[in-house]
């Protein structure tokens, strides 16, 4: 997901009995019909993999345009080897960069969704709501003065900076679906213990958190997800040389005057087997997040 | 003040830390950024701070409205927002409708389906750069030779080297990416609508076509302004996808999102800085009513 830089709300469902199915239903004919769309969809989507597998395993003889679409003449790993040789470095800087950015923004989100679930001050909701603005925050309207302050202050380009604004950014969707999960779980379940301000931190640390792994999850899977694929923070706070994956991608392919295609789809394909892998695993808990989501009227 | 602390210290200390964050690198820096795009901060000099600037008021706002170039971009940003949006929505909202009811091999078209929205921009323009290949007959690759091979020469086009319409072409790959996060958004809404309301509309006597626009698509329309709101937000931002197919040079295919990359690689900083408050601007009359809607709801 990127996908998409500060993407979208994804909910948390709590634990609940899972709705009756609908029922099965519709003509013969209708389901089969049904069933072709699906797959001419299913086509659709796939058309860009089968490009990126079959072009990356063809050697440079292979690349003329009449045969753009056919399977290669002789299958050669010599791209995937000269992709991983230009990316290779980089792809470590990204595991530096996403795996403390994605733990300390999700255990931040993770205490300001319990708070403001459990904690009624006045304002509160004016309060979440300024923090949730700076989700769609478009970060081209902060990004000058952000690199003036970051110059300043010392935190030197490359993957500390990265870690600083993924873990900042990351704050708002964080919040919002830890506390959108906290309020989905029965308020009993929580509020056993005293809510004076010691008992607030003891609930917390021993009812709260570990009732929350499911939320943590998801918001692992979408935090690590987006600051993996950043490229916008990357190309202003990093170079290629000291840069993030997706930067170094974008060098190779189209850093060199004459493109080679073959070695670029190689890469693209690397560059993307984590989160591919991430999604398909939990592609469950993804879903979940995503589908009981942004339902609220 | 030790009740005080007492009771509200411990919550204090756990959400301080992101408000202090989210107040200085949020709203404090969209102060610093409306300022700086009010100065003749232009030159490298100024931008190192080695040269004052002087306070312009509302000078660079108006002599970027007024160029061509920058009019254009927002012309190319409309267009490729309109794309994305009615594209994403429509493949989205169909996929959804086709899964919504449980078929064989469903969850395994739904994670299909969805499985873009894992790949990052970056990745998925050095592909689409290869299918937006604008060249065409003996030389053609990408979608142009397919277009040929499967007998539909005649929709052979220059993709996004088109000056006027070039944009839409890389709205395509958006598509590609966010229409699976759509329909997952579409088909929560449809596993919300009651079976109770379906059955009772069918008892009387509504065909299943009138059960679906009558009763249920009525349903989802909470689902379509969230969808609308995200879809609409990212294009506004978009940046990645351009920056890989195209170029930040590129003139058909520039929006305000590169022209600030362009302005501020060129130590233009009051420039950059006022594309990117021209961009805050164009989000917020769509993200502030919708945050104030959600707003209301939960105080409600």
């Amino acid at each position: 997901m990127s996908t998409a830089s500060a993407t979208a709300p994804a909910d948390v469902p709590a634990p609940s009995p899972a709705a009756a199915p609908p029922p099965r239903g519709g003509l013969p004919w209708a389901r089969a019909l049904r069933l072709l769309l699906v797959l001419i969809g299913v086509v659709v989507v796939l058309i860009p993999v089968y490009v990126l597998v079959i072009t990356s395993f063809k050697g440079q003889g292979d690349a003329s345009a009449a045969r753009a679409w056919a399977l290669p003449q002789a299958w050669t790993f010599e791209n995937w080897t000269q992709a991983w040789e230009a990316l290779g470095p980089s792809i470590g800087r990204s595991v530096q960069m996403v795996v403390p950015s994605t733990i300390i923004s999700a255990v931040l989100g993770c205490m300001n969704g319990f708070v403001l679930s459990r904690w009624r001050f006045p304002g509160a909701d004016i309060v979440f709501t300024l923090i949730l603005f700076g989700m769609f925050l478009p970060y081209q309207a902060v990004m000058i003065p952000l690199m003036q302050m970051l110059l300043d202050v010392g935190v030197p380009n490359g993957i500390p900076s990265l870690i600083l604004l993924h873990v900042v950014f990351g704050i708002p969707i964080t919040t919002l679906i830890f506390r959108n999960y906290f309020e989905s779980v029965p308020h009993e379940l929580i509020e056993s213990a005293t809510m004076d301000g010691a008992g607030m931190l003891r609930t917390f640390w021993h009812i709260a958190l570990p009732l929350a792994i499911p939320a943590f999850v998801v918001v692992l899977i979408w935090q690590f997800t987006n600051a993996w694929n950043d490229f916008l923070f990357a190309v202003f706070f990093s170079s290629p040389a000291n840069g993030p994956v997706t930067l170094a991608l974008n060098n190779l392919a189209n850093g060199a005057l004459l493109a080679n295609y073959g070695v670029s789809m190689a890469g693209a394909l690397l560059a993307s087997l984590p989160t591919l892998v991430v999604y398909i695993v939990l592609s469950k808990y993804f879903l979940a997040g995503l589908m009981q989501g942004s339902v609220k009227g | 003040m030790k009740a005080f602390t007492a009771r509200y210290g411990a919550p204090l200390l756990m959400i301080l830390p992101s408000l202090i964050l989210i107040g200085v690198f949020v709203y404090g820096l969209l102060g610093v950024n409306f300022w700086t795009s009010m100065t003749d901060n232009h030159t490298a000099a100024q931008a190192s701070g080695r040269e004052p600037s002087a306070f312009v008021g509302l000078r660079n706002y108006i002599d970027l409205l007024l160029t061509e170039d920058f009019r254009h971009s927002l012309a190319n940003l409309v267009l490729f927002t309109a794309t994305f949006l009615i594209g994403a929505l429509a493949m989205g909202f169909v996929w959804a409708w086709l899964l919504e009811r449980p078929m064989k091999g469903g969850r395994l078209f739904q994670t299909v389906y969805l499985f873009p929205m894992a790949v990052s921009f970056v990745a998925s323009g050095v592909v689409w750069r290869w299918l937006l290949n604008s060249n065409q007959g003996e030389s053609a690759s990408g979608l142009n030779r397919l277009f040929q091979m499967l007998g539909i020469g005649f929709l052979q086009n220059p993709w996004w080297n088109n000056i006027t319409f070039g944009i839409m072409a890389i709205a395509l790959p958006a598509i590609w990416q966010l229409s699976g996060y759509v329909m997952a958004l579409f088909l929560a809404g449809f596993r919300g609508v009651p079976d109770e309301l379906r059955e009772a509309a069918r008892m009387d006597g509504a065909s299943e076509w009138q059960v679906y626009r009558l009763v249920i698509f009525p349903q989802l329309t909470p689902v379509l302004m969230s969808a609308v709101v995200i879809i609409a937000h990212m294009s506004l931002k978009s940046f990645d996808l351009i920056m890989s197919i195209s170029s930040a040079s590129a003139y058909q295919t520039k929006v305000p999102a590169v022209d600030m990359f362009v302005f501020k690689s060129g130590f233009d900083y009051a420039n950059s800085a006022a594309v990117g408050a021209f961009l805050l601007i164009i989000i917020a009359f769509l993200i502030v009513p919708y945050l104030v809607q959600q707003h209301r709801s939960r105080t409600r």
